[in-house]
């Protein structure tokens, strides 16, 4: 393996002033990934895999497909396991819970729990196709949080009007393009007013002129103060709001910094190449 | 000679209006029985455990593999054999018969409905914190309900003209009646035109009732002017009752699993 950027290297960030200010008291990692292993059979996704995430922070996850960084953004919300190390997310045990030294699956209603508070954006926007996207946004706030449908409403109105889509708000997904799609997940996501927000490739299945809407907003949050990862193609974006740069290949973590040491400095080959590769496309 | 005075003697008589409530609550406490069990069935065979789905698959099999009239009689002669006093009524019977029998073929019903919902949905229903049984009730089942409520009407179909196999442990439904109230007068086949008919107004009220539902949980029906002066928004019959009734299937969506950015 190639050389792994020490932690030391980080810029310390603003707290957040939009994501649960409540929290700015605990600790000042918001995930922290140790040692993360994955398998799928005989396929090693995840090959010890070791990264932090500080409050308010965006740290973008770039690297060629194959490379683990959905995988890993699946595990740090549990909807993929891992087969060893530890995730943690606001100083939680994902997914686990320590018994007697023993990790031990946690119980479903303690990992819905943990989910609530955890954004997630779909590749394929994964709206509810039988919702409008006013439904699609109260959805989870009326069902799981058992907040009024009244102040549900009017929350979902104010996302939708902040994402642009104010006027869609009665429309179902199937007569919405991808990037209104996109923007009302991320509205949906939003709603649960999560502590973290997970983007994987919340572009890539956009035609090209619809992606700018949705980076937009991701970056409107990020400039809120919202502490996101995010796995993305885009480089641009990776280069102009992100924090923190990973780069991964073949499950592991080949070099991580700050973007202008990843995209203008890159420490090793295979990054070299890859961003090559990307520049060329 | 076909004695047709018979024929019109009873088709009024209150022992065929008795006989067809009867045929009629039958086949909806059985099919009702039926979703239901059918349901725990489809999600214990959808479970990535094998100890649960294993069970499910050897239901399904015996069920679909031996004839309704074997399970009735099984149930009805084998029964107090096997365990000594234990007697059934000819109607607990029948209706234990049914739903379990009626189960099994709605357990794949449903298991294929549920199927054609994305993965996708669950999953997003679950990274917004939902548990599994409220996924399945707000995000899964409802859409799966555009593809399972087709041929539950046809079972329900199938249903109303099975409840005939009740007349062979004496039931008296509308089968039943023709031959009991027929036996003594050697009118039976005057009165299983009788019967016959009471199937076919059955069936065919089911038929229009189910092509009404299905109208309903088209969510294009408005569009397409179905109901003059529904506002936008304003929710039809279905979305009311049954908490679902749109989008529409996109042609060919069931089949690929849905397409990309356009969906």
């Amino acid at each position: 393996m190639t050389q792994q950027q020490s932690y030391n290297g980080y810029q310390e960030q603003e707290p957040p002033l939009s994501a649960a200010p409540s929290q700015a008291a605990e600790s000042a990692e918001m995930v922290l990934v140790e040692q993360a292993v994955k398998r799928f059979g005989d396929l090693l996704v995840l090959n010890n895999v070791s990264m932090t995430v500080k409050r308010g922070q965006v740290v973008v996850i770039i690297g060629p497909s194959g490379s683990g960084k959905t995988t890993l953004l699946r595990c740090i919300n549990h909807l993929e396991k891992i087969d060893s190390g530890r995730i943690y997310v606001d100083g939680q045990l994902v997914g686990y819970r320590l018994v007697k030294g023993r990790l031990v699956e946690a119980q479903e209603a303690e990992i819905a729990k943990m989910r609530a508070q955890i954004g997630f954006v779909f590749q394929r926007f994964n709206l509810f196709a039988h919702m409008t996207a006013l439904e699609n946004v109260i959805e989870a706030p009326i069902h799981v949080l058992g907040m009024p449908r009244g102040e549900a409403v009017a929350q979902a109105m104010e996302l939708l009007r902040k994402v642009g889509l104010e006027e869609k708000a009665h429309v179902y997904p199937h007569k919405l393009s991808g990037g209104q799609q996109q923007r009302v997940a991320i509205a949906r996501a939003l709603a649960m007013r999560p502590k973290l927000m997970l983007f994987d490739e919340a572009t890539s299945a956009l035609d090209p002129e619809l992606v700018g809407e949705v980076l937009k907003v991701m970056r409107q949050l990020a400039e809120e103060g919202m502490t996101m990862v995010v796995v993305t193609h885009e480089m641009g974006f990776a280069r102009d709001v992100a924090d923190h740069v990973i780069f991964m290949d073949h499950g592991v973590i080949v070099e991580e910094g700050p973007p202008e040491q990843i995209f203008d400095d890159p420490q090793s080959e295979r990054t070299r190449n890859f961003l090559g590769l990307i520049a060329t496309d | 000679m076909f004695d047709w005075d018979a024929v019109w003697k009873f088709i009024l008589s209150p022992f065929f209006l008795q006989a067809a409530w009867t045929t009629l609550w039958l086949s909806v406490v059985a099919q009702l029985a039926g979703v239901i069990l059918g349901l725990f069935l489809a999600l214990m065979r959808m479970s990535r455990f094998k100890w649960l789905s294993f069970p499910v698959q050897v239901y399904v099999w015996f069920f679909r593999g031996s004839p309704l009239l074997v399970q009735v009689l099984l149930l009805w002669d084998g029964l107090p054999k096997l365990v000594p006093g234990l007697l059934f009524s000819q109607i607990t019977c029948i209706l234990i018969a049914f739903s379990l029998n009626e189960a099994a073929y709605m357990s794949e019903i449903i298991r294929a409905g549920i199927s054609s919902v994305d993965p996708g949905q669950m999953e997003a229903a679950r990274a917004l914190g939902m548990r599994y049984w409220l996924a399945m009730r707000r995000i899964i089942l409802p859409q799966a309900a555009r593809v399972i409520i087709p041929p539950l009407g046809n079972e329900f179909n199938n249903m109303l003209k099975t409840t005939s196999i009740a007349s062979v442990i004496g039931l008296e439904e509308l089968t039943g009646t023709a031959e009991i109230l027929g036996a003594p007068t050697f009118s039976i086949f005057e009165l299983l035109i009788v019967a016959t008919v009471y199937y076919l107004l059955l069936t065919t009220l089911w038929d229009y009732f189910q092509r009404w539902i299905e109208r309903r949980l088209d969510p294009e029906y408005a569009a397409k002017g179905g109901r003059p002066g529904r506002r936008p928004g304003q929710k039809s019959w279905a979305q009311r009752v049954l908490g679902f009734g749109n989008p529409p299937l996109e042609s060919g969506e069931l089949i690929a699993g849905g397409h990309g950015g356009a969906r």
